[in-house]
C-alpha cells in the first residue's frame, strides 16, 4: 500500500531545514541545475577536449588539471538521486511508469518533458541557478536577485499555463 | 561559529562527504513533499493543488528565520555565507524561461532529479533536456555573455535596498506567506478536481 504525502507544511519544514544544514555547515544554499552543467562540462571534456580546453566557458572548469564532477554540486546532486530513492522506497512509491494527464498521449508527455528540460536549464545557467539554487536559496539570504527569479518563474509559469492546459487538466 | 567549512584546513572529502549528505535530506524532502509528481506540481499553476507555495515559502521562511537565529546567538556567521549575485537582466529573462520550461515540464531541475530517482520515465527524459539545455547553453555563450552579465548589481539585499532591518522584513514576509497560504487553502476548494493521487 502507498504511503500518503507528507503534510506540506511539514515537508517544508523539513526541507528548510536541511537548507538551513546546508548554510551552517558548507555556507551556501541548495542546488540542482549547477550539478547538471558540472556533468556537462565533464562530458564535453570527455567527447572532445580541444572543444573544451580553448572554449573560455568550459575550459575554466579544467584549470590546473581538476576534474569538474569533484565539486559541491554535483555530489550533491548524486545525493538528491539517493535521498528521493529512499523516500520512494520508504513510501513504496518505486515504479517505472510515465506520469501524464489521461488526456495526452505518452509520446506528447515525453516530448514536453525533453522541451521543459532544456527551457528549464538553459534559464537557470542564465540567471545562475533554478528554483533552489537561485529562488529558494536566495530568498533564504534575502538577495535580491533570489526575489526577482522566484517571481519571473512562477509569474511566467502562471502565463504560460493558459497556453498548456490541455497537457494538464 | 558557522560555516564550518570556512574553518581553515577544512578537508575536501568532508566538505563532498556533507555535499551528498545535503542531497540526501534534499531529496528526501522533495519527495516526501510529493515535488516528484509533475501532475502535482503542475496543480499550482491551475490551483487544483498549491502544495508547491505551501512547501516552498514554509522552507524558505524557516532557513531565513533559522539562519537569523543562529547569527544572534553567535552559531554562524552570516557574512561568510552565500548571497546570490543580481543580474538584472539575466534573472528575468532567465526565470521567465524557466517558468515556461516549468509548465512544459512538470518539473523544475530538483523536482525532477527526485522524481527521476523513483523511476518517473518523463523525468529521465526531462533529466536529458535538462543536459542539452546546459549544453546549448555553454556553446551560445558568447553570443549571449552580453545578457548574462549585463546591469550587474552585486550581492545586494532586498531589505537593504527598501531601507529595513532583517528582523522587519522577514516579519513582513511571514505575514505575506501566511496571506498567500490562506488564498492557497481556497483556491484548491476552488478549483478543486477528482483526488488523483492514487493514479500518481
Amino acid at each position: 500500500m502507498k504511503r500518503n504525502y507528507m503534510n506540506p507544511y511539514i515537508a517544508g519544514t523539513l526541507l528548510g531545514l536541511v537548507l538551513l544544514l546546508a548554510m551552517y555547515l558548507s555556507g551556501r544554499g541548495l542546488g540542482a541545475s549547477g550539478g547538471l552543467k558540472y556533468c556537462v562540462v565533464s562530458i564535453v571534456g570527455a567527447v572532445n577536449s580541444d572543444h573544451a580546453l580553448t572554449s573560455e566557458y568550459y575550459s575554466k572548469y579544467f584549470e590546473g588539471g581538476q576534474n569538474p564532477l569533484k565539486n559541491w554540486l554535483p555530489i550533491e546532486v548524486l545525493g538528491i538521486l539517493a535521498g528521493g530513492f529512499i523516500s520512494g522506497a520508504f513510501s513504496r512509491r518505486l515504479k517505472l511508469k510515465i506520469e501524464k494527464s489521461p488526456n495526452i498521449s505518452n509520446a506528447k508527455r515525453l516530448i514536453f518533458a525533453f522541451l521543459g528540460g532544456v527551457f528549464f536549464v538553459y534559464g537557470a545557467q542564465l540567471a545562475r541557478g533554478c528554483t533552489s539554487g537561485a529562488a529558494l536559496s536566495g530568498m533564504a539570504v534575502l538577495s535580491v536577485a533570489g526575489f526577482v527569479t522566484m517571481i519571473a518563474i512562477f509569474g511566467s509559469a502562471f502565463i504560460f499555463a493558459w497556453f498548456f492546459r490541455k497537457n494538464w487538466i | 561559529m558557522g560555516p564550518i567549512s570556512s574553518v581553515p584546513g577544512f578537508p575536501e572529502w568532508l566538505d563532498l562527504t556533507i555535499a551528498f549528505l545535503i542531497g540526501v535530506g534534499f531529496g528526501f524532502a522533495l519527495e516526501q513533499a510529493g515535488f516528484s509528481s509533475s501532475r502535482k506540481l503542475a496543480g499550482m499553476f491551475y490551483g487544483y493543488d498549491t502544495t508547491v507555495i505551501k512547501v516552498f515559502f514554509t522552507a524558505a521562511i524557516v532557513a531565513l528565520v533559522g539562519s537569523q537565529f543562529m547569527s544572534y546567538f553567535g552559531l554562524l556567521d552570516l557574512s561568510k555565507v552565500f548571497v546570490n549575485e543580481y543580474y538584472v537582466k539575466a534573472s528575468i529573462v532567465g526565470g521567465v524561461i524557466m517558468g515556461a520550461g516549468f509548465i512544459m515540464g512538470g518539473f523544475c531541475p530538483g523536482t525532477g532529479l527526485s522524481a527521476l530517482s523513483i523511476g518517473k520515465i518523463d523525468a529521465m527524459v526531462f533529466f536529458i533536456g535538462g543536459l542539452t539545455g546546459a549544453f546549448l547553453f555553454a556553446e551560445s555563450f558568447p553570443f549571449i555573455q552580453n545578457l548574462a552579465n549585463d546591469s550587474y548589481k552585486g550581492p545586494v539585499k532586498i531589505n537593504e535596498i527598501m531601507g529595513l532591518s532583517t528582523g522587519v522584513f522577514t516579519l513582513i514576509l511571514i505575514v505575506v506567506a501566511i496571506a498567500m497560504f490562506w488564498v492557497a487553502e481556497i483556491a484548491e476548494k476552488k478549483f478543486a478536481r477528482p483526488d488523483i493521487t492514487s493514479q500518481l
